[in-house]
């Protein structure tokens, strides 16, 4: 089977269960969006026959809302918070150590499609600002340094990871 | 007839309550410690599961039986992780800013052992003599809580907790009442909506009852847009059903029978705590057909918004509601006449809703008493910023901006100065210190500007460039603006285009003129409330700050020393300590070398102006410091040549 088959084939699964109302649009494309994690075409295309309705609305809603995701995401997806508290606790400074750090824009994933980074507009864990949230993680008061440390983790839980890996494959 | 109805409802729920209660006792007079962890967001984000695994894990290897409870936010959220810990016989006492660490010792000292540490708690929450009260803390003397009464202290995945502390008896009640007088009720306590605009509650169920329609609806308004506004997010997080308790009497009122939640996405333990609380009222019968035997059906669907702003405006809610692009539409119609598939649909904000139940309880007189002439009840602030008690404010309408940010909020961090406060989010405004005795209610902050909003309320202090934060909340609204009327999608856009300019010492001396010409075409020439209010940022800078505008655009000099492109980093030779690297290991970029005589320098071409440095540099020390205008800054040392011609 195809990649695009196999889209397909889940996206009318996650179809069968629903009722046909145009209403329920935008819950299917969040059911869509939970799992793959992102809007695939075909699963769009998909919708629209399911719905009966033209492909460039559900693509005009898709694209209305800031939830929906067009290209797969990063392993792991980092929100920098840009709430007001967060910005007037420097939220632009993390945003931007992110971005140096992975080395990516806003709204990009890493080449090695391990990371991608997006703004969020809040979080509401103002108290804790600045705020990121690390896959489901809330990450409070969050300092240049620490995104290093955070992405060191991952670096040395990988490590462990593909250490394993290799002593299973030596034994 | 109506009689007999009434009895038997009575009858089913007393049974349901009964065996609530029965379980609330066990839970209070059980002999085992008992200890509740807030795990709402707030809590998680500053480690409140690590404290809770702490606790199931060392409590299951002392071999101690304990009950852990989950609980909701208690709007402390400046000292979360918290932690309540009752022993039989002992008064609860709250400790704040637990760690796994300080949970162990919790365990061992306390739990296992006598010693209640003092050092740890923020107090007790029951009058005694081992150790003071929480509530004699300042905060206390003007916090009256009713939306936020129950936060914090029961579990909100447990419906039985919320039908033991009062919960769904004033449904009962409503339900016994005729429709016309549950509204009449709300009507004469003066109720006006919390979502920001302030219209009467009872005015708007009495509009939508009286609407023609085939069917009615009801809307709770839970997409919490407003960046630095968490307290709908709390509500829902900590005792959601409440605002489902009003939800159903409002549905009563206005002869509805479906409801809505739209919860944002943004919010996910929100939107399973509602899932939850949905599915437990439904067992119980509190929601469904023929509610208690009374005869009245009424159901609740949780819906999740797709994170557009926009979608907090009434009209634009119901479109994307009908799966649609968040796009509002001129009123009139308004919703109550003419909603969700052309029906009648009240659409309330989830503070109003949590209001419902306490008015309907207690009475419209009760409530009429608490506030203002014009604004009754009580105000719900999320305090955020820099301030040194984040975390939720319940207070009666008309406290002044004073007490709520330097007696509740425990005043700005740091020994630094307070500048102003940032109200009402993107839509409302920055109000400067001399208007901190300002009663805040509904009317009086319109008039200085702002608006009451969602009650988001950000505190600034010098370091915040007001510039700055308006250019910040204008990026905000151009991103989020829906794009239907071109005022506002264009118009701020332009706006954006000259803040920026302004902050990066570009501006030009009409800059000023212009912007405020915008802002009043913005206003006028948009649909929707996005628009009207989006230059009110804008406009009360420049009417309170108009002196840090100026001195951007003349002297390219940012008085708050914020704005990237008017500041320099630079290290005072003499202060330096020399043998200290403290800012040399802050430095993400490798900004700052050793120079002659081991006194540091800033790589002015390489440094991305993080502040790393300046928070890194020891307060004795404190030699980092930062200049604007640029032009100022002293020459420095060139950077020598890397020793093992690595660059």
């Amino acid at each position: 089977m195809t990649e695009e088959e196999e889209i397909k084939k889940q996206t009318l699964e996650i179809l069968e269960s629903r009722s046909r109302e145009r209403g329920k649009l935008i819950p299917i494309l969040q059911d869509i969006q939970a799992k793959f994690g992102y809007l695939p075409r075909e699963a769009m295309l998909e919708t629209a026959n399911f719905l009966d309705i033209p492909e460039s609305e559900v693509y005009s809603v898709a694209t209305f809302y800031n939830q929906f995701r067009f290209v797969p995401p990063g392993k792991h997806q980092v929100k920098a918070c840009l709430g007001t508290a967060c910005q007037i606790k420097g939220g632009r400074i993390i945003l931007e150590a992110w971005q140096r750090e992975l080395d990516i824009k806003m709204g990009e994933t890493t080449a090695d499609r391990e990371f991608s980074l997006e703004r969020v507009a809040c979080v509401g864990c103002c108290a804790m600002a600045p705020v990121t949230v690390v896959d489901d993680t809330v990450e409070g008061k969050v300092s240049p340094t620490r995104v290093k440390g955070i992405l060191l983790a991952f670096d040395l839980a990988k490590q462990k990871v593909s250490k394993k890996v290799k002593k299973a494959k030596s034994s | 007839m109506k009689q007999s109805t009434v009895k038997l409802s009575q009858g089913a729920f007393e049974s349901i309550r009964e065996r609530a209660l029965v379980e609330w006792e066990a839970l209070s007079n059980s002999p085992k410690p008992h200890i509740t962890i807030g795990t709402a967001t707030c809590g998680r984000a500053a480690g409140a599961l690590e404290v809770l695994k702490t606790f199931k894990e060392e409590l299951a290897e002392q071999k101690v039986d304990a009950i852990i409870t989950e609980v909701g936010c208690k709007g402390y959220c400046y000292a979360e992780p918290l932690v309540v810990i009752t022993k039989p016989g002992l008064p609860p006492i709250c400790y704040g800013y637990v760690t796994p660490g300080i949970a162990t010792r919790l365990i061992s000292d306390y739990i296992l052992g006598n010693d209640p540490c003092p050092e740890f708690a923020l107090g007790a929450l029951e009058e005694n003599e081992l150790i003071p009260t929480i509530f004699d803390q300042p905060r206390f003397q003007y916090e009256k809580r009713i939306l936020l009464a129950r936060c914090g202290d029961i579990d909100p995945e447990d419906i039985n907790q919320y039908i033991a502390n009062g919960g769904y008896a004033t449904l009962i009640k409503a339900l016994g009442m005729a429709p016309q007088d549950v509204i009449e009720e709300i009507t004469r306590s003066g109720l006006r909506g919390r979502g920001g605009a302030g219209f009467p509650t009872g005015d708007k169920w009495q509009i939508c009852r009286d609407a023609p329609g085939t069917a009615r609806y009801v809307i709770c308004n839970a997409d919490e847009g407003d960046p630095g506004a968490f307290m709908d997010r709390a509500i829902l997080e900590s005792d959601p059903h409440s605002v489902i308790e009003g939800m159903i009497i409002a549905g009563y009122a206005v002869g509805a029978a479906k409801g809505y939640i739209y919860v944002r996405i943004e919010y996910p333990l929100a939107v399973a705590r509602v899932d939850t609380a949905l599915r437990q009222s439904a067992e119980l019968g509190l929601l469904g057909d023929d509610i208690m035997g009374h005869g009245f059906g009424f159901e609740i669907e949780a819906m999740r918004g797709s994170g557009a702003f926009v979608c907090g405006e009434e009209t634009a809610l119901i479109a994307s509601l009908e799966g649609k692009r968040g796009w509002p539409w001129h009123r009139p119609p308004f919703p109550a006449t003419e909603g969700l598939k052309n029906q009648p649909t009240l659409i309330n904000n989830v503070k109003t809703l949590a209001s419902v139940p306490p008015i309907i309880d207690r009475g419209a007189e009760w409530f009429a008493n608490i506030g203002t002439p014009a604004s009754k009840g009580t105000a719900v602030f999320a305090l955020a910023g820099k301030v040194l008690n984040t975390g939720l404010v319940e207070v009666p309408m008309g406290t002044t901006l004073r007490k709520i940010i330097f007696e509740v909020g425990g005043g700005i961090p740091n020994g630094r100065k307070f500048k102003a406060v940032q109200i009402g989010g993107p839509s409302g405004g920055c109000l400067p210190e001399s208007l901190l005795d300002l009663p805040i209610d509904f009317d009086s902050l319109t008039e200085a500007g702002a608006m009451m909003g969602s009650g988001g309320m950000v505190i600034l202090d010098e370091d915040n460039c007001m510039v700055d934060t308006a250019r910040y909340f204008l990026d905000f609204t151009r991103k989020e603006s829906c794009g239907k009327c071109t005022f506002c999608r264009l118009g701020t856009a332009q706006m954006l285009d000259i803040l920026e300019d302004i902050t990066r010492g570009e501006g030009n001396p009409g800059d000023i003129a212009l912007l405020e010409e915008l802002a009043a075409d913005i206003k006028e020439g948009s649909l929707c409330g996005l628009g009207k209010t989006a230059p009110n940022p804008i406009l009360t800078t420049l009417r309170y700050f108009h002196e840090e505008y100026e001195a951007h655009i003349t002297e390219q000099r940012c008085p708050a020393l914020v704005c990237p492109e008017l500041i320099a980093y630079y290290i005072l030779p003499l202060k330096c300590e020399r043998s200290c690297d403290a800012c040399v290991g802050s430095c993400p970029v490798e900004a700052i070398f050793s120079g002659k005589k081991g006194i540091k320098v800033i790589d002015q071409e390489k440094c991305v102006k993080c502040g790393s440095c300046l928070d890194a540099c020891p307060p004795q020390y404190s030699a980092v410091i930062r200049i604007s205008p640029v032009s100022e800054l002293p020459p420095s040392e060139p950077r020598p040549p890397d020793k093992n011609g690595k660059d």
